[in-house]
């Protein structure tokens, strides 16, 4: 309870102040500060290894990070995991999609998705089943249920991996790149279902290189390079306009093709 | 030279009376060995990929002894050299499924320690960002998955230790070749008797594999 203000809809949602991640000598994350407001779409660019990946996954604690605070939905993340509590709570509110969808090939679809409702909730089955059948119909999978995951194509296994996210009912979700591991003809289906969850309001963290995609969903678009905020605002403005030489260079490299 | 093959099958079938009753030991001594050394294996095998030292070290220096010291030495050990401290003797029988238990638990040590690091990192990742438990974590997504690789080489290791068993002859514990043995001393049939006692030793070590085989082919096990 550092805090006096009263929560508003307009308290971000994360609140990143001075975040600082290191991988033994090398600085990954440089003062990062960023403030997310709820259902805002912001969209991180920048070149491989520039530190995006790492900047979501210290979110929701999937990296540590050594100095700095970072703050979800009033749960308060300190440095060097020393924050176990509120970790898991985070965790529950935050739902993450990876670039390898990262689908548990043991377990049917239906039970991906069903596993964390009926874990970490306690949530009775039938309910769980029931919830999961019809986030599985919102993301066009329903009739593949029954199926391993690894009898699915690639853009099928990416939205199933969206509807187990959605099942815990998140406040916030991070995207790392998730249509980077798919063949061409299946971006756009995973695109399109991530553009409906943004319509209906969900805050998002999303990391991409579709920049038309960007363009078209984002509040804000956000380039990182060497680990630090270079520069950020409406995709408009970053896309159109930027001010800054290296996200100009960047972008010239990335929207030549 | 003129070398006369007088194989006596007469001689070999009469033998296999007197060979049966090894069977049980055999198969106890095995498989009550495996089964104490599965649970070391999982206790060990957890803890030597622990970040904690302390769990780390002593299972490194466990796994290290027993797979770098022979068997029969170490059945020799516990059968002599542990009365010695314990000031009581051990049951035969107890001192080859305790051989049997703390060399294949090195070994299934090792195969535990490679099934849970063969799982992908991205699956406990995906996991903890749902909200599981580290605990929770390990139990429902990598450890059902780490044991389905584990089971060929678990296999694997079972034939061995089957063989192994082999040796307990020398502490006078009635498996099969000190059946053959006792049954030899009397008869002077050498060739037909260790020739029955392979081909027992081969009927329960392919029985297993086409156990593993079955379950391979229903998907049950490997990948
Ligand atoms: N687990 C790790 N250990 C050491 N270095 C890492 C690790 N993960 C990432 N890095 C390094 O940190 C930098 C940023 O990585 P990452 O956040 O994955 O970049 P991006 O997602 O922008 O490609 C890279 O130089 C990468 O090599
Ligand atoms: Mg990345």
């Amino acid at each position: 309870m550092s805090s006096s203000q009263t929560p508003t809809s307009e308290t971000p949602i994360v609140r990143m102040d001075k975040v600082n991640k290191h991988f033994g000598d090398l600085h990954v994350l440089k003062d990062i500060d960023l403030e997310i407001a709820p259902g805002e779409v912001v969209v991180i660019i920048g070149a491989s290894g520039s530190g995006k990946s790492t900047l979501i996954r210290c979110v929701n604690g999937l990296e540590e990070f050594q100095y700095g605070h970072i703050e979800v939905d009033g749960n308060e993340l300190l440095p060097n995991g020393k924050s176990a509590k509120a970790l898991q709570t985070i965790r529950t509110e935050v739902g993450m999609v990876f670039q390898q969808f990262n689908l548990f090939p043991h377990l049917s679809v239906l039970d991906n998705v069903t596993l964390a409702p009926i874990k970490v909730r306690g949530t009775p089955r039938q309910q769980a089943v029931a919830n999961a059948r019809r986030l599985l119909e919102r993301v066009g999978i329903a009739d593949q249920a029954d199926k391993s995951p690894t009898q699915l194509s690639g853009g099928q296994q990416q939205r199933v991996a969206l509807a187990r996210a959605l099942t815990m009912e998140p406040r916030l979700m991070l995207f790392d790149e998730p249509t980077s591991a798919l063949d061409p003809e299946m971006i756009g289906e995973v695109l399109d279902a991530m553009r409906e969850l943004a319509r209906d309001g969900m805050t998002m963290m999303i990391v991409t290189h579709e920049m038309g995609f960007a363009r078209e969903v984002a509040d804000r678009v956000i380039y990182i390079h060497g680990g630090q905020i270079v520069e950020q605002g409406p995709p408009g403005v970053v896309f159109d306009n930027p001010q800054h030489e290296r996200t100009q260079s960047f972008l010239s490299r990335v929207l030549k093709h | 030279m003129d070398v006369t093959f007088d194989f006596n099958w007469a001689a070999a079938l009469a033998s296999l009376p007197h060979l049966l009753p090894g069977i049980p030991y055999t198969l106890l001594i095995s498989f009550g060995g495996l089964a104490i050394g599965f649970l070391i294996g999982i206790l060990f095998g957890l803890m030597r990929i622990s970040p904690l030292a302390w769990l780390r070290i002593p299972a490194i220096a466990y796994i290290e002894i027993f797979r770098g010291t022979p068997v029969l030495v170490q059945v020799l050990f516990i059968f002599y050299g542990l009365p010695q401290l314990l000031g009581s003797p051990i049951n035969a029988l107890v001192a080859g499924i305790a051989a049997i238990a703390v060399n294949s638990g090195a070994y299934i040590s090792e195969i535990v320690r490679g099934g849970v690091q063969s799982i992908e990192r991205g699956q406990r990742e995906a996991g903890l960002s749902l909200g599981l438990s580290r605990t929770q974590a390990f139990r429902y997504i990598i450890w059902p998955q780490a044991l389905r690789r584990m089971i060929p080489p678990l296999g694997n290791q079972a034939i061995i230790s089957i063989k192994d068993t082999s040796l307990f002859s020398v502490i006078g514990v009635g498996e099969l070749v000190r059946q053959g043995q006792v049954y030899i001393a009397t008869t002077f049939t050498a060739l037909e008797v260790y020739l029955m006692v392979a081909l027992l030793y081969l009927a329960i070590t392919w029985s297993l594999s086409l156990i593993l085989r079955l379950l391979e082919r229903k998907g049950l096990v490997g990948q």
